[in-house]
């Protein structure tokens, strides 16, 4: 293989956690300069994967190799290769963000004419120069997620593993963090895994996503590829009343099959696709049905995910404790 | 070692001198409570001098033995409590997932301990010139105190390092705070062991190592060069090193499993 290899390639990848699989036989590969996007609600196997494939926890059974060595007999190596901001930025509050990137780039094997204008160089890009001086314990979430990502990069790593780098960042820190991932892939050919459990994170930032749930690999391939399979547009309709439910279901099932369309809507995936809007407006007119909303939603990748495991994307992630992550924090 | 490991281990110790600098309130008590205890102790029990047999007729100089091995019971706690912490936020898996040897980032964790044991060392010998003791020992017996003081340091804030490992949580290190200073409380730390008057005290002391260790210092303060209180302290000092360190080292390599 080559010591060049920024590819991820994973085969029959397990992990149990006493009497829970937490990853259920995946495989998986990422081809060098993409970014591969993990898609999963909280508990699906997410963070465990990333662990095993940083080499912080070892697999029970299968085979995973990272930048083109094995993370179990080539731990050093792998590490050599890859960043890695996990699910929670690790910081410590009483350093400062100049503190972390002198400590991470010593440990690192920096050289230390370089530190200094390495350390300066990350702080600048990723927005921090100005508090670089401050201690951790004063910054916001999106600063530490920022620094976190920093840290990641010290050593100008081939691979890069983001571990929901975004998960409560304002949508001002998310949008800057996506540009900085997306010009990490785009100039510098590096490898992108990043887990999330949004899909307009997933839609707009990955080449390729990996759907995960209960462990399993449910669904792979790029965001666009993904939608396709579903192919028809769904129609979302919101009574005035809730006593208009039921007739506006029966009118709506005229025209395809129901999905779930959230607490207070009521949807079909359309059978005819967009060309059956205009007759589901005329059938609700016909029978004096008012609604609130009426919209024409095109495929999702949370609809992907509920073609899969028949449950939505953003309800499991309520639904589902991270029991199999808590358990691999340890 | 090579320069790239030297630099790990310094920026390791560093961090972990520079975390204890900025948080006062895990700095001052290693300092000032075994000062405060020191001078409580020397108030109330100054009497025990006229017993015969006392081996000064200073309880300061007697007692000035004990901060160095209390301070560095503190060091225990907070070597162990910060260790903690660093897994439970994940800080050690920062650190884990460089390049750094795992042998290098204990010997790094323990660096900082032994030189926040020594600057604790340092500012108690301070303190007892300042208050008039005379070192019998001498400006060498000094020197000898501190390499004693880095020892116990290594021995304990290891076995800190150790529990932290193993447990996982700064709680259950603090937990362990009141059985350490049974250790103390239990020991020749008010009283030369064959003064004690109560047999079981006597030899609870006696079977307790922290006598040792609390002897050795003593004797540098108030003896001059003692061939046996030495030999024993620097003999139970260095088995709690030999046993601390590679426990602490093994638990590391099992929390790492990578």
């Amino acid at each position: 293989m080559s010591e060049l290899d920024n590819s991820i390639q994973v085969e029959k990848l397990v992990r149990n956690f006493k009497n829970l699989r937490a990853v259920d036989g995946i495989d998986l590969h990422v081809d060098p300069g993409e970014i591969y996007g993990f898609l999963g609600p909280n508990g699906a196997g997410k963070s465990t994967t990333v662990l095993m494939l940083t080499t912080l926890l070892p697999p029970t059974s299968g085979m995973a190799r990272v930048a083109g060595h094995d993370v179990v007999r080539d731990g050093p190596k792998v590490r050599a290769a890859i960043g890695a901001a996990l699910q929670e930025a690790a910081l410590d509050p009483l350093l400062t963000g100049r503190d972390h990137l002198r400590l991470q780039a010593t440990l690192q094997g920096i050289p230390r004419h370089e530190r200094r204008s390495r350390c300066d160089e990350l702080l600048e890009r990723v927005g921090l120069a100005d508090a670089a001086d401050r201690k951790v314990r004063g910054y916001s979430g999106g600063m530490k997620r920022r620094l976190d990502l920093a840290l990641a990069l010290v050593h100008r790593p081939r691979i890069v593993f983001l571990d929901e780098p975004t998960t409560g960042l304002d949508i001002q820190s998310r949008t800057a963090l996506w540009q900085e991932v997306a010009r990490l892939a785009r100039d510098e050919g590096v490898t992108v895994f990043l887990t999330t459990q949004y899909l307009e994170e997933a839609d707009v930032l990955a080449d390729r996503v990996g759907i995960i749930d209960h462990g399993r690999i449910v669904a792979e391939g790029t965001p666009a590829a993904l939608k396709a399979e579903i192919g028809r547009p769904s129609i979302h309709a919101r009574p005035v009343t809730d006593a208009d439910g039921d007739r506006i279901v029966g009118v709506l099932e005229r025209f395809g099959e129901p999905v779930a369309g959230g607490t207070r809507d009521i949807a079909v995936r359309l059978r005819d696709g967009t060309a059956g809007l205009a007759e589901v407006v005329r059938a609700l007119d016909a029978e004096s049905l008012a609604v609130v909303d009426l919209e024409l939603r095109q495929p999702t990748l949370d609809d992907v995910f509920l073609a899969k495991t028949g449950r939505s994307l953003e309800g499991a992630s309520d639904e589902e404790e991270s029991a199999t992550d808590t358990v691999a924090r340890r | 070692m090579s320069t790239t490991l030297t630099s790990q281990v310094g920026a390791v110790a560093r961090r972990s001198v520079t975390r204890t600098l900025r948080q006062p309130a895990s700095a001052i008590p290693p300092l000032v409570f075994p000062v405060a205890l020191l001078a409580v102790n020397a108030g109330g029990l100054k009497a025990s001098t006229q017993l015969p047999g006392f081996p000064t007729d200073s309880f300061l100089a007697f007692a000035l033995a004990v901060p160095f091995i209390q301070g560095a019971l503190f060091s225990t706690m907070n070597a162990g409590t910060d260790l903690a912490r660093d897994i439970q936020t994940g800080f050690l898996n920062r650190l884990s997932l460089t390049s750094i040897r795992g042998s290098a980032l204990l010997a790094g964790q323990l660096a900082g301990i032994v030189a926040l044991g020594l600057f604790q060392a340092m500012f108690y010998i301070a303190v007892g010139l300042i208050i008039g003791v005379d070192f019998q020992s001498g400006v060498g017996g000094i020197l000898v105190l501190l390499v004693f003081a880095a020892g116990v340091s290594l021995g304990f804030g290891a076995l800190g390092c150790f529990m932290a490992l193993r447990t996982g949580s700064g709680e259950a290190i603090q937990g362990l705070f009141p059985l350490l200073f049974v250790f103390l409380f239990i020991s020749s730390m008010n009283t030369p062991r064959d003064l004690i008057g109560v047999d079981w005290f006597r030899y609870a002391a006696t079977a307790n190592p922290v006598s040792y260790l609390i002897e050795c210092v003593r004797s540098l303060i108030i003896s001059g060069w003692d061939g046996e209180a030495l030999a024993l302290g620097f003999g139970v000092a260095a088995a709690i090193v030999l046993v601390s360190v590679p426990l602490s080292a093994w638990a590391l390599r099992r929390r790492l499993a990578r």
